[in-house]
């Protein structure tokens, strides 16, 4: 896929995919999923070289991990849509008996999913060692993860984002979704984190900045630098500045919609901004 | 009764990395990780032999333990070396989600756990490790009880597929069992044949448990002697055989009474032969600074008070 209309219709067919999705089970979290459309929408499918079949192992090509596992709507939806299963299976997103849990797990088998995440902060390590462990086989491939930039407050990110620089983890990008935004509101109100960028390169990473995080095109050429970046001796970190809500006006710029989903009525709202592209599940 | 010989005192903890070195020249998919303490968890040889299988982390715990989950993706099989507390309190939350839950193959391998590593106190003498281990879904939990069956067991845990807890301790210990034994998970050892109680024990215990038969034996009390290296998944049968023919059970292990062997031992007596059973083991306290022998002895965890705890639960029979 290389038509960046087609990219766009994919991201709006998944924003309407998180919302059905939120608002089937009233519960969820839609704003991080929103925010983060077009990075899954470009990663899995102009980024990473993927195989055709899933294993565990991940052998021959790149790997992702997800940290923040709560905007697991997203993930499920762009997953599904790549091929990894069937999209009506996103209707058992949160219901009993699914393999769509409430964050992403192994535990019940669904393809894509490599490590459980939902408590905050341990997805950065698991990266790092998925990553070493394609060093130690030879495999050239890469090692994306994301992380909400709230769930930075996590002190095991910092143990993690030491190691990688000290030891040259330099097969892996990190990407943290700069939206300022957490549940309890502003980061900057919640627990203030500083300039990110001076920290991550304090630490010794190579840091770049996305502006546009939810234009695809910048989104894809973002990427696509932060890939030259790899294999010179840093980790590569991208500061990927997204709005939390994007693509429905009144979800937009706020917090109040990151675990929340929306009635009815606020359903229809949000789909009429985002209108039907590739068939609803 | 069956004698076992002391063949020289060693620290359990020396028996995994002989174990390491085994592992190092004959499974090349063994990985090992340590914070910043090779030298207590004896994996230099392994080190120098395999540099470039060897992650050292620094003093972060949690960040080791998803390394090690990460690194199982990739076929790794990585054994996490720290002591017994930060191999588990301090990162409980990072097991639970990113290996038990994830069902990863991580080995974590835990030195220094309970009383005796002495004098440094209750900030690492860990007593509730077997508890939170046992708790976790799929979680095999091994404690085994000198140098060559602790060696034994780390070799046989990169076989086995699935998390699994092991721990070892600090102090030089009595080093009994069979130098080349085959260590089976889950398979209770019966170190001697008794007619009166069984006595089950875990890890530094076991040597405790059969000092303490001969000196039942002295008093005409016959002990069946039973090793208890795997706390999870409990070798139910061996117990339930062994109390059908005693009638009554003492439990000993170097772990706080909530949690530990005694516990689950209760659980499988009260749902298919309910005897009376005595616990040996720390009454839900800390530790403290102390001789390893000499702990052992103020909190009751030694040949004496396993002798005491026989002659108590004799007259619930």
């Amino acid at each position: 896929m290389s038509n960046i209309q087609q990219l766009n219709d994919l991201a709006t067919q998944v924003r309407r995919d998180i919302l059905r999705m939120v608002h089937e089970v009233n519960s969820g979290h839609p704003g991080g999923s929103l925010g983060c459309t077009e990075f899954f929408v470009a990663l899995y499918n102009e980024i990473m070289e993927l195989k055709e079949q899933f294993d565990m192992d991940g052998k021959g090509e790149d790997l992702f991990f997800l940290s923040n596992g709560h905007i697991s709507p997203v993930y499920y939806s762009v997953l599904a849509r790549r091929g990894y299963f069937p999209v009506e299976e996103l209707n058992t997103f949160r219901k009993i008996d699914s393999r769509l849990q409430g964050h992403p797990t192994t535990h019940e088998g669904l393809p894509g999913i490599r490590i459980a995440s939902g408590s905050l902060g341990q997805g950065m390590s698991v990266a790092i060692g998925a990553a070493l462990a394609k060093k130690l086989n030879g495999d050239n491939h890469l090692v994306y993860s994301l992380h909400g930039d709230g769930e930075l407050q996590e002190g095991q990110n910092w143990e993690a984002i030491m190691y990688a620089a000290g030891n040259k983890v330099d097969n892996y990008i990190a990407t943290v979704d700069y939206n300022g935004q957490q549940i309890d509101g502003a980061t900057d109100d919640v627990l203030p984190m500083g300039d990110l960028r001076a920290k991550f390169e304090a630490f010794g990473w190579d840091v770049m900045e996305i502006a546009e995080g939810n234009n695809i095109e910048a989104v894809i050429a973002g990427l696509k630098e932060a890939k030259g970046r790899t294999g010179k001796g840093k980790p590569v970190c991208v500061l990927l500045h997204t709005v939390m809500g994007h693509g429905v006006d009144f979800m937009m710029h706020t917090h109040a919609w990151h675990g929340k989903a929306p009635n009815d009525e606020q359903l229809e709202k949000a789909l009429a901004q985002n209108p039907e592209t590739l068939g609803d599940y | 009764m069956k004698k076992y010989t002391d063949t020289g005192k060693k620290d359990t903890r020396s028996g995994y990395g002989a174990g390491m070195t085994v592992l190092g020249r004959t499974n090349p998919d063994v990985v090992a990780l340590c914070a910043d303490l090779i030298g207590s968890l004896k994996i230099q040889e392994f080190i120098d032999e395999n540099p470039e299988r060897f992650f050292q982390v620094g003093i972060a715990e949690a960040n080791m333990m998803g390394i090690a989950a990460g690194l199982t993706i990739g076929e790794k099989i990585p054994f996490t070396g720290t002591f017994a507390n930060f191999s588990t309190g301090r990162v409980y939350d990072q097991i639970r989600q990113s290996i038990a839950y994830s069902g990863k193959n991580v080995k974590i391998c835990a030195s220094h756990a309970g009383l005796t590593l002495g004098e440094d106190g209750a900030t690492h003498q860990i007593l509730e490790d077997i508890g939170l281990m046992k708790m976790l879904p799929g979680m095999t939990v091994i404690n085994p009880c000198d140098y060559n069956q602790t060696k034994a067991a780390t070799i046989a845990i990169a076989e086995h597929e699935g998390p699994v807890y092991l721990r070892f301790g600090r102090p030089a210990v009595a080093n009994f069992t069979p130098e080349d034994q085959k260590f089976e998970i889950g398979k209770a050892l019966l170190l001697n044949e008794g007619t009166d109680v069984t006595i089950v024990a875990t890890g530094h215990l076991v040597w405790e448990a059969l000092i303490a038969a001969e000196a039942l034996e002295n008093q005409g009390i016959s002990a069946e002697v039973i090793d208890i290296h795997t706390i999870k998944p409990l070798d139910e049968e061996a117990v339930l055989a062994s109390v059908a023919k005693t009638g009554c059970i003492v439990t000993a292990e170097e772990h706080n009474y909530y949690g530990g062997l005694g516990e689950s031992v209760a659980r499988v007596l009260v749902q298919n032969h309910p005897v009376p059973q005595e616990f040996v083991a720390v009454k839900d306290s800390f530790g403290e600074s102390g001789t390893p022998a000499q702990l052992m002895e103020k909190y009751e965890l030694n040949n004496k008070a396993i002798v005491k705890a026989v002659e108590k639960v004799l007259k619930r029979k």
